[in-house]
């Protein structure tokens, strides 16, 4: 058959095509919208439907928005105001009550922190962004930085409870302590009774010891800044220092306890198992209720355990589980292959770990381990249930407030648009750390 | 017959079999739980050797391989490399590993890290090489594997052949006295088996001493010194190539051979 067809089918081309543009109706705006709105009969359809609702929702929310109500200093004033503006609808007037907002902004950011000493958390969150930087974008900032990152755990919590620079200094003199009877007695006899001794040293150096040293310290050298007890403190700045520590503190240990789960070792892969299914198994409301109430119980009578550590450590331990879960996810995810890649060419478990597995099954689980981060964030609004006065606890507070009786919406809105920045800020990182990382075709 | 591995002629000047033990396993068993895999495996392997190891699948050749640096674990017998016995003392291990350079199917190379990275990470964690010399080393065994150029991609971007020979460059970075290889070619396109089995052959004219787990009879044929064919857990056959060819004495070889070499 070929042969009948080898005169008309041979073909040879004399002249190149020049390349020229699309044509107008497929790019631009309307190309753009022919292609993603009115695509069909129906596509139209929904578009326009859609639209409607959109147009509808709107109208509804944006006069409510805009209401001129920024000046008033009580509900009553505010009903005023907009019955003067004319925006009175069937149920009464219609508009939303900024006032409160104007009023008490400050103390949903700070509690009941003293005003003048608001300078400090100010200045602790500042630094926590630039102690930030070097991990989040490690390729754009200096890397001595990093230096100023692993001194910042010490230097947070003393800009925020103040007392005597003792105090920090003497927590971090144990890590100190721990490092060096880890080195010396690890090099001397094995890495793992060097780890367990070191830890050891530094337990008991906080619990038993560092209190006398920091007491004689302080009485030689008095050397602080003024103390806030954790009753004042409140408002976002609590939520940011609850979700900030747990965040910090649940992917290391949820690290630990995921490879711990995998672990050869019979007793830790048990502990570990444990741990997670009884954590994961409790609400976290039943464990803050532990933190709050019952713990006091177990404690030897006349220790007193800040609320805040207690909520701190509660929240952080409830999180690591989950983080284990989801980073378990991501080195579930890893080829066996990797792990024999790594095996082969000689490094030990912990370097293979390092080195190899954990960049990759980190990287696989960041859309899980960010999940996880925002759902925390989220979750420290629970803390109001056991009277810490978080946003949510405030806002119950100022409600109480007789000026601001009544106001519902207002308060929740704000404190909703500032949990949005945070948790979408989190969500655009992610997105644009798994970018970064993406090594496969180009 | 089979096809040849390379067309030219092979310099066999320092392919020499010396009379030092490399690998000795005697009596060696192991078992995937109840499942006899290895039984009664005794094997002297010498320095400079280039032994080819060949069978049907599920034979335990790869399981046989991958007990010499201890990524199976067998439960019996003795397994000595290089005077170090395999015992469950990990630093016997790590020291063995680090000496025995291994090169797998799917090449199992970091996609995390760069080609270059991906050379010299064992040595500086390893070896504790400094970087600047690691990365001199590295650069090397590259250019001998022919893809210097791309040193700064990742892994992802390369073809399958030139994935493999970075592993087998990365393996080389750690100066290995052995060189092990589990299906180095399997995975690949036929345009790509030849240019890793030539890096193979470079590194057999070098000396290097070689267990090769492989289907390419073309290059048990011109480079092995000695074949070894083997049948659910067991060595039922080993000879000289030619031999082992043109002469098998076992049934099971003959069987094997024809259905691989008849068409």
């Amino acid at each position: 058959m070929s042969d009948t067809h080898a005169n008309t089918v041979a073909y040879v081309r004399e002249t190149m095509l020049p390349q020229v543009a699309p044509p107008a109706s497929s790019t631009g705006p309307v190309g753009w919208a022919r292609e993603n709105l009115f695509s069909g009969w129906f596509n139209t359809v929904v578009t326009v439907i859609s639209l409607a609702i959109i147009a509808w929702i709107l109208i509804g929310i944006v006069p409510w928005i805009l209401s001129p109500t920024w000046g008033a200093t009580s509900l009553s004033e505010c009903r005023e105001i907009l019955t003067a503006a004319g925006s009175v609808g069937e149920h009464g007037t219609s508009g939303a009550c900024w006032g409160v907002i104007r009023e008490r902004w400050v103390q949903l950011l700070f509690g009941f922190y003293p005003s003048d000493l608001y300078w400090r958390p100010i200045l602790s969150f500042v630094l926590m962004g630039v102690a930030l930087a070097p991990v989040l974008f490690a390729d754009r900032v200096p890397s001595q930085l990093i230096w100023f990152s692993a001194a910042f755990p010490f230097i947070f919590p003393w800009l925020l409870w103040g007392g005597t620079i003792w105090g920090p200094l003497a927590v971090a003199a144990g890590f100190v302590i721990g490092y060096y009877v880890f080195r010396i007695l690890g090099a001397a006899t094995s890495n793992l009774i060097g780890l367990v001794v070191g830890v050891l040293a530094a337990v008991i150096w906080w619990l038993f010891l560092s209190g006398y040293v920091v007491d004689a310290l302080a009485s030689v050298l008095p050397l602080g800044i003024e103390e806030v007890p954790s009753r004042n403190f409140g408002g976002f700045m609590l939520s940011i220092t609850i979700g900030v520590v747990a965040i910090a503190c649940s992917l290391p240990l949820g690290i630990v306890l995921a490879l711990g789960r995998q672990s050869d070792l019979m007793i830790v892969k048990y502990i570990c198992i444990g741990f997670i299914e009884f954590i994961r198994g409790v609400p976290l409301i039943t464990l803050l209720f532990v933190a709050s109430t019952l713990l006091n119980i177990f404690m030897p009578p006349g220790t007193n355990f800040d609320i805040i550590l207690r909520v701190l450590i509660m929240v952080t331990l409830f999180a690591a589980a989950y983080m284990a879960e989801v980073v378990r996810g991501g080195l579930a995810a890893l080829p066996k292959g990797q792990y024999e890649g790594a095996d082969s060419l000689g490094l030990d478990y912990w370097q293979a770990q390092r080195l190899v597995i954990m960049p990759q099954a980190l990287k696989i689980s960041i859309p899980g381990i960010v999940s996880t981060f925002i759902g925390v964030f989220k979750d420290t609004t629970l803390v109001s249930i056991i009277g810490l006065l978080d946003p949510l606890g405030l806002s119950n507070a100022i409600r109480a407030d007789s000026n601001w009786n009544g106001i519902v919406w207002e308060l929740y809105g704000f404190i909703a648009v500032v949990f949005f920045i945070f948790c979408f800020s989190m969500s655009r990182y992610s997105m644009y750390l798994e970018r970064k990382l993406r090594t496969g075709h180009k | 017959m089979s096809e040849l591995a390379t067309d030219r002629e092979i310099d066999r000047s320092k392919m020499q079999v010396s009379d030092e033990v490399a690998i000795e396993i005697s009596n060696m068993n192991k078992w995937y739980g109840t499942f006899h895999v290895l039984r009664d495996i005794d094997l002297t392997v010498y320095r400079g050797e280039r032994i080819v190891i060949a069978g049907p699948s599920g034979s335990g050749k790869s399981t046989l391989i991958r007990c010499i640096n201890r990524l199976e674990e067998h439960q019996k017998g003795r397994i000595v490399v290089d005077g170090t016995e395999l015992s469950s003392d990990l630093k016997n291990i790590d020291k063995i590993r680090s000496e025995v350079g291994m090169c797998f199917q799917h090449f199992n190379l970091f996609p995390h890290l760069t080609i270059l990275e991906n050379c010299t990470l064992a040595p500086i964690w390893v070896r504790k090489v400094p970087r600047k010399e690691a990365e001199a080393t590295a650069m090397h065994f590259l250019e001998k594997v022919k893809i210097p150029d791309q040193a700064h991609k990742y892994p992802g971007m390369l073809s399958g052949g030139q994935q493999q020979r970075v592993a087998i460059a990365r393996s080389l970075c750690m100066k290995p006295r052995i060189m092990l290889f589990d299906e180095p070619t399997s995975a690949l396109d036929p345009e790509m088996i030849k240019e890793v089995l030539d890096t193979m052959i470079e590194l057999a004219e070098e000396g290097m001493t070689m267990l090769c787990v492989t289907h390419e009879m073309g290059f048990a044929r011109q480079v092995a010194n000695r074949v070894i064919f083997m049948d659910q857990g067991q060595i039922v056959e080993q000879n000289e190539p030619e031999e082992f060819f043109n002469n098998p004495k076992s049934p099971r070889t003959q069987l094997f051979l024809s259905q691989i070499l008849g068409h």
